[in-house]
């Protein structure tokens, strides 16, 4: 028994375990939020006993967290604990330490839990990825998250934070953390940060860099850079990536950048990286009704910005899935800040909970649409219909369609 | 020509706030009515506009835009009869005071008789709002409490949500509308829009059927049940 792990961690820690068991068996759910859930009413410091003499590395941001966090996993290449399955808050992470006793554990995690986490499993790293709008009616404003995170990273002596240096929130948050390795990556999305963080003051953007008249700008110290190619720490790298989009270049540059701190050898780490094809069903080719469909998930604008911009321009349909359940933000209002009219030449079919709501903003985005129901007519196409569906509106997706 | 002013969307636009230009203006042009947005940054001086709109934005963009604003040619145009929509902080910067990053009180523009206070929860959830024989539908979230002064006219009384206080929602006059509703209430509310349309370009609309109908029919009916 691990020093500082009580009998009650013990008991807590078996609870997990059979309670996920359970849970898989009845098929009620696929058993990690559960028995997390009752390790922690067991035991409140679980997390911070299971995480002990463990190297942690924990990913946060609004995009791409989950593809971050399989990146750094694959790449560090043995064994590793992580929460794959996509439950991002402690019960989550709790049931990822209890299924696994590797030495090396990743975990993504929700902005807004950040902190506790941290406090928590007291990470060797820490990936701060991009801080935008999304689920504005629970997590309120993305510059209080900002905020928050400044105010705990400073705390983190022995924490190497990896910053995205082109996203001013993230830049805000990490600037007086004790060690920070920016990276210079490519963040097109910057319409969250048009006034300073600091002094409110609009910022200035040009190709390279950012800066307010306050003084507060892109830090220049960067140790990784996705231009003209990768270099992290001066060793150029040769991405090849599977995974489409440039986004996905962006997130694999800061796992390498991660991954340089805990002393792993990135060109063996980028050549398992290299080949990852899919993430948690992301970009998975599946099949449904005879039809064969990639799966896109995109939860916010700026997710679906940089997912509407992988769309072959040749496609003739795209379809896009819209709910707004607890999971998804109940407030589709974001629909209007995500740029749709990339899409005009394209037909859009509309589907999910919400599918009025984005019929009515194709429509004044002057993009041709339909609303697909149970008796609409859907043409085949020879390649993959691209399908981009938000948070449950992506797993439902995942459930009725099949391996190919 | 309709110019519709999109006032500081990036500081007042955290809702998709920008889909209301949108809207109104696809809606006019749907009806052979030559209209545009002017997007209005925070560098632009403010342009001539028949309406002028402000969405929500968070606390140190709201009290920025309320600055700038005071600062520009804004008031005097509205005082000279210009419309406006104003939504969450719009309808917030419009009044006499209202409270920003903790309790403190911040001076608006002072166009409309309405002090907003900072309230104990967050009301955060769908809206519905009676007016007349309509229904407005939308979704707020503010930590706002707002109370309008003895001569104001409410938009609307409230069905289902907060809006001002809990019964009533924003503001009427003869020139500005607001409401608590965020983002693109517009688009989830046709009538709305051509109502606002109509007043804006004093002359009765004809009637345009758009799948906006069926999705303020379905938002109606589900928040009612």
């Amino acid at each position: 028994m691990p020093p500082g792990f009580s009998w009650r961690d013990g008991v807590a820690k078996a609870a997990v375990r059979s309670v996920n068991i359970l849970s898989r068996l009845s098929s009620r759910g696929s058993g990690t939020v559960i028995g997390g859930r009752v390790g922690l009413a067991l035991s409140p410091h679980l997390l911070a006993n299971l995480a002990q003499g463990r190297d942690v590395v924990l990913v946060s941001g609004t995009n791409g967290k989950t593809t971050t966090a399989a990146m750094i996993a694959t790449g560090w290449g043995s064994s590793i604990a992580t929460n794959d399955t996509g439950s991002n808050m402690r019960a989550g992470h709790v049931a990822a330490l209890v299924a696994s006793a590797s030495p090396s554990a990743v975990l993504e995690v929700d902005e807004s839990w950040l902190a506790d986490v941290a406090r928590a499993t007291k990470p060797r790293v820490i990936v701060l990825l991009n801080l935008s709008r999304d689920q504005l009616d629970r997590a309120n404003e993305v510059r209080q998250i900002a905020e928050r995170w400044r105010d705990f990273l400073v705390d983190l002596k022995e924490t190497t934070v990896v910053a995205n240096a082109n996203d001013p929130l993230v830049v805000f948050a990490a600037e007086f953390a004790a060690n920070v390795a920016w990276c210079d990556v490519p963040t097109p999305w910057t319409s969250d940060a048009v006034s300073c963080p600091r002094c409110t003051k609009p910022l200035h953007f040009d190709d390279i860099s950012w800066w307010s008249d306050c003084g507060f700008s892109k830090p220049q110290n960067v140790v990784t850079t996705l231009r003209d190619g990768l270099h992290v720490r001066g060793t150029a790298l040769d991405l090849n990536l599977t995974l489409p989009g440039s986004f996905n270049e962006a997130n694999a540059a800061m796992a390498l950048t991660a991954l340089s701190c805990l002393n792993v050898e990135l060109v063996d780490a980028l050549a398992r990286i290299n080949v990852v094809a899919n993430v948690a069903g992301r970009f998975s080719v599946r099949r449904w009704q005879g039809h064969t469909v990639r799966l896109l998930l995109a939860k916010n604008p700026a997710g679906f910005s940089a997912m509407l911009a992988t769309i072959p321009t040749d496609d003739v349909d795209v379809w896009v899935a819209i709910n707004a359940r607890v999971a998804d933000g109940r407030d589709p209002s974001w629909l209007y800040d995500v740029p749709f009219e990339l899409l005009r030449g394209h037909r859009v079919v509309c589907f999910g909970d919400r599918k009025l709501d984005l019929a009515t903003r194709l429509d004044y985005g002057g993009v041709e649409y339909i609303v697909a129901n149970e008796e609409t007519p859907l043409a085949s196409s020879k390649d993959p219909i691209s399908v981009v569906a938000n948070y449950t509106a992506f797993q439902e997706w995942r459930e009725r369609s099949s391996e190919c | 020509m309709l110019n519709v002013a999109l006032i500081y969307p990036e500081l007042l636009g955290t809702y998709g706030d920008g889909g209301n230009a949108l809207v109104l203006v696809e809606r006019a042009r749907r009806r052979g009515i030559d209209a545009r947005v002017l997007n209005v940054g925070i560098a632009d001086e403010m342009p001539d506009a028949s309406l002028y709109l402000l969405g929500g934005g968070e606390d140190g963009p709201q009290r920025l835009s309320a600055d700038l604003l005071r600062a520009s040619t804004f008031a005097s145009r509205v005082r000279d009869g210009s419309f406006v929509v104003a939504v969450c902080a719009g309808l917030q910067i419009l009044g006499t005071t209202f409270a920003v990053e903790g309790n403190d009180e911040f001076e608006g523009l002072g166009l409309v008789d309405a002090v907003t206070r900072r309230g104990t929860t967050r009301s955060v959830g769908e809206l519905v709002v009676r007016v007349g024989d309509r229904e407005l539908v939308g979704f707020e979230n503010h930590g706002g409490r707002t109370t309008l002064g003895a001569e104001m006219v409410p938009l609307g009384s409230v069905e289902r949500g907060r809006g001002n206080d809990g019964r009533v929602d924003g503001y009427a006059t003869s020139t500005i509308w607001a409401s608590y509703a965020h983002g693109p209430v517009m688009a989830l509310n046709p009538w709305f829009a051509d109502e606002v349309l109509s007043r804006v370009l004093a002359r009765e609309l004809e009637p345009l059927a758009t799948v906006a109908d069926q999705l303020h029919e379905e938002r109606r009916t589900t928040l009612k049940r």
